[in-house]
């Protein structure tokens, strides 16, 4: 029972991360870019996050609790944000090629947080890691570590605010795609950019505006992972990456909806994490070799639920038809 | 008092709507249009007329805001206005209605009716949707605001395009090519949708290619050649010929040459052909027929007759019902069935299969890749098994820009740059080019100018001398009367008569499209 809802548990935090990663990359493509730099975004946003974090607490003996929350917050979604602002600039005006200037924000946004973290690691004098134990502890502050409510309350109470914020997001997002003016004119701009221009839509601002709040979610969404995930810490080695692509899939398992996003997302976390928690629950060992096989099922999943997608036809559930498509008024 | 009745009364009709006044526009090294001057008037209907590629698109998309003049000045209502995008031109009270048309095919009717239009921040669709209809009964059209632009037909999405405009409440109208695809029924409810608009005050330009239908509609045509004005012309004097001489710049002589058939042999016979549709409905049912080589038969019917199924079946891209037999009978060959037969099989057997589509460039054609390069996609299976042979595409590619006259920069330019007329002429070239023993085209002159049109008949008469069974399906049935030998008419997926081109009249063809056996039964 304990080791299911520790699965469980572990599952909501790491599919959080997914989910704002995913909600992030949602933003992007539905303006008909596809961004493969959420990686770095995350990286980016989760460094800038913790070290604002990290120095804020260093600089005062009694930290104010909104800046604790603010200061960080902020931090991680501009710095990812310039990442994204970056990527539009590359991608929209000069017209650069998509899946190449993302990857290449993969690994300029590792890059940063690798050189940074060593940064830090050398202020602490620590091999390993440095904590931001204070913004931690006003980030993790849950109902249930007050008053232990038990199963109920492990599964559902027990998390930062950030989680359920994850959640809220998702709606929001929903509602501003499917019933406001400006989600349909973005849309719009993702499906066929000619017929939105057209139709009087400024679609390069749209382009820039999706890419740069989309990229602002995923550094909140790097931000959480070292803060609730890591508690604090952020070490030298972490697989903030892996979580990046798995974003990126999810996006795709969503069919580019918010909505689906939310149970998605921890679905995803869970099969992510069935490898590890399976064999304590039912008592069988594996090798670890088939343990990291294990952790394939997401990247399977979506394969299989692209399948399934593409059989079904159902054109509603494809993704935006000029996803990744560069444009031009006077080209045709 | 009197006097300035007077004044403004014969204002009305000459007041200028739009003026243009020396407009260049160069794409590189193509000028599309050069020092254009012309000028629209308040309620009138104006044709624009010029072959493809001579820049009618271009100069409207000007006015639209998609592309911004090099030179030149536009005049608006009398102002001076400098259109930079397509928010200004409707903010001046211009739409345009583009020749591809601009729509998201995952929104609904009203959905892309209200795209990009400013108001409240929430998506209101209930409001929209009643004006939506309100404009529907004032015009005389029918829509339904819920229906997804994708399971439209082509028609419906152009009613949709032009309550688009209505509903931005412009002033001055522009259809481009909006008759290329649709049927001569829905053609006329168009027109009479226009003669509506133009009673309420508003200018509407259009541009088409059936000359018939400019002397139909259209109050002034106004005629460009190679991107330069010529002249703009009263419709009152001017009949189709003058109009496509001064189009084309030189003498013109319009009647298609029908030579009589010489050594006539059958070359296909199909019998009990049925074919079903996806969702069980009868497509084809028992079609049974003859062609022969040195002839053209041409096919007729109302659209979604079957015309389609019909020559996909003999294409061997159409699951036909068992039972269904079409016996070809090559040259100095024995007889083949070619029912069960892949496509590449049947091509390889000389049966060639031209067919334009609705969307145009949606099939067929690569965008991107240049003349030969698509040449070339035809004949992949031939030649060495590793290296590209440019040589022969290229070739044909030549040739069949010269035969038609394709207007563009180079053989490598991508086809999507060329004019929509040009890119046509590419794909009807590639099929006659390939010298088949049977020659199935459909649509083949659908937004082709005058004299293209007729070096298109020129060649499928070329073709026939050559002993060719050439099959010819089109909308037009003047032009089916005057090309075709024989005619076969299609009534709802049945074979409602065969008739003799030379003697048959249109009445007679049009009885038939509408009642299988037509004036007998
Ligand atoms: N965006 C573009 N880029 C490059 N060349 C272009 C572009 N648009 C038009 N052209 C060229 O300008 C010329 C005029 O094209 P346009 O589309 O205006 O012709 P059109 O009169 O509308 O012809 P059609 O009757 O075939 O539609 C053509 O030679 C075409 O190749
Ligand atoms: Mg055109």
């Amino acid at each position: 029972m304990n080791s299911l809802i520790s699965w469980i548990h572990s599952s909501i935090i790491y599919g959080t991360v997914i989910m704002f990663g995913a909600l992030g990359e949602i933003m992007t493509e539905k303006s008909g870019h596809l961004n493969l730099g959420v990686p770095g975004l995350m990286y980016l946003g989760g460094f800038a996050g913790f070290a604002s974090a990290f120095v804020y607490e260093r600089s005062t003996d009694n930290p104010n609790t909104l800046l604790l929350i603010l200061i960080p917050l902020l931090c991680a979604f501009l710095a990812a944000m310039l990442g994204g602002l970056l990527y539009s600039f590359l991608t929209v005006t000069l017209r650069a090629n998509q899946n190449v200037t993302g990857l290449a924000l993969t690994s300029l946004g590792v890059g940063i947080g690798t050189f940074g973290s060593a940064r830090l690691l050398s202020v602490t004098g620590s091999q390993s890691y440095s904590v931001a134990s204070a913004t931690s502890a006003v980030y993790t502050a849950n109902i249930n570590s007050v008053a232990n409510l038990g199963a109920f309350g492990q599964i559902f109470l027990s998390y930062g605010f950030l989680t359920y914020a994850a959640v809220l997001l998702a709606v929001l997002l929903h509602l501003f795609l499917m019933h406001t003016r400006r989600g349909l004119n973005l849309r719009a701009v993702g499906e066929n950019p000619g017929t939105a221009d057209a139709a009087g839509i400024n679609v390069t601002l749209y382009k820039y505006i999706a890419t740069c709040f989309g990229g602002g979610i995923c550094g909140i969404g790097g931000f959480y992972y070292i803060i609730e995930y890591s508690s604090g810490k952020w070490s030298s080695q972490n697989s903030l990456e892996a979580v990046g692509w798995l974003a990126v899939a999810l996006v795709i398992f969503s069919t580019w909806k918010p909505k689906n996003a939310i149970w998605a997302s921890y679905l995803f976390a869970l099969l992510f994490w069935m490898a590890t928690n399976l064999p304590t629950l039912t008592g069988i060992r594996i090798a670890s070799s088939v343990t990291e096989l294990l952790k394939m099922t997401p990247y399977i999943v979506t394969i299989l639920v692209l399948i399934i997608a593409s059989t079904r036809k159902k054109i509603e559930n494809r993704g935006p038809a000029s996803l990744g498509l560069s444009y031009f008024r006077e080209e045709r | 008092m009197l006097f300035y009745y007077a004044k403004t009364g014969e204002g009305m009709n000459n007041e200028i709507a739009v003026k243009l006044t020396g407009i260049t526009k160069r794409f590189g090294t193509v000028t599309a249009n050069s020092g254009v001057t012309m000028d629209v008037r308040r309620g009138e209907v104006l044709a624009l007329l010029g072959e493809n590629g001579s820049g009618k698109t271009t100069l409207m998309n000007m006015l639209s805001g998609i592309y911004f003049p090099d030179e030149g000045e536009i005049e608006i209502n009398g102002k001076k206005a400098s259109i930079r995008s397509p928010k200004d031109a409707f903010e001046l009270g211009i739409g345009m209605i583009h020749q591809h048309f601009k729509l998201v095919d995952v929104f609904t009717a009203a959905e892309n009716v209200v795209l990009g239009l400013p108001g409240g921040m929430l998506l209101n669709l209930r409001e929209a949707k009643e004006k939506i209809r309100s404009i529907c009964e004032k015009y005389g059209f029918e829509t339904d605001p819920d229906k997804k632009v994708y399971s439209m037909s082509v028609s419906e999405k152009q009613t949709l395009e032009i309550i688009k405009v209505l509903y931005r409440g412009a002033d001055i109208l522009i259809l481009d090519e909006p008759t290329a695809v649709l049927t001569p029924q829905e053609t006329e409810r168009l027109f009479s949708v226009i003669r509506n608009m133009r009673a309420d005050g508003k200018s509407i330009i259009i541009i088409t290619h059936k000359l018939h239908e400019v002397m139909e509609i259209s109050d002034r045509v106004a005629i460009l050649r190679r991107g330069e004005y010529i002249t703009t012309l009263e419709t009152k004097d001017a009949d189709e010929k003058t109009l496509a001489e001064a189009m084309v710049g030189e003498k013109l002589a319009l009647n298609i040459d029908r030579p009589q058939p010489k050594g006539v042999v059958k070359r296909l016979s199909v019998k009990d052909l049925s074919c079903v549709s996806a969702d069980g409905v009868p497509t084809l049912s028992s079609v049974s027929f003859d062609a022969f080589g040195g002839e053209i038969l041409g096919i007729a019917g109302i659209s979604g007759c079957g015309q389609k199924e019909l020559l996909e079946s003999i294409a061997g891209l159409q699951k036909t019902e068992p039972g269904s037999s079409i016996i070809y009978s090559p040259d100095g060959g024995e007889d083949e069935e070619l029912v069960g037969k892949s496509p590449r099989e049947i091509r390889a057997l000389g049966v060639a299969l031209s067919f334009v589509p609705e969307d145009r460039l949606g099939m067929g054609l690569v965008g991107s890749m240049g003349m030969t390069d698509n040449m070339m996609l035809k004949s992949y299976g031939e030649g060495s098994p590793v290296f590209l042979h440019k040589k022969e595409p290229q070739d044909l590619a030549e040739s069949v820009r010269e035969d038609l006259g394709v207007v563009t920069p180079s053989l490598a330019t991508p086809v999507r740059r060329l004019s929509g007329g040009n890119v046509q002429k590419v794909l009807v070239g590639r099929e006659i080019a390939e010298a088949p023993s049977v020659l199935m085209t459909a649509y083949a002159v659908r937004g082709l100018d005058i004299n293209t049109s007729y070096a298109i008949y020129d060649l499928l008469n070329e073709q026939k001398k050559k002993g060719v069974a050439v099959i010819y399906v089109g909308e037009d049935i003047d032009v089916l009367l005057e090309l075709c030998d024989r005619i076969l008419v299609l009534c709802g997926g049945r074979v409602s008569g065969i008739v003799d081109a030379r003697s048959a009249t249109k009445e007679e063809i049009g009885l038939y499209m509408t009642k299988v056996g037509g004036p007998n039964a």
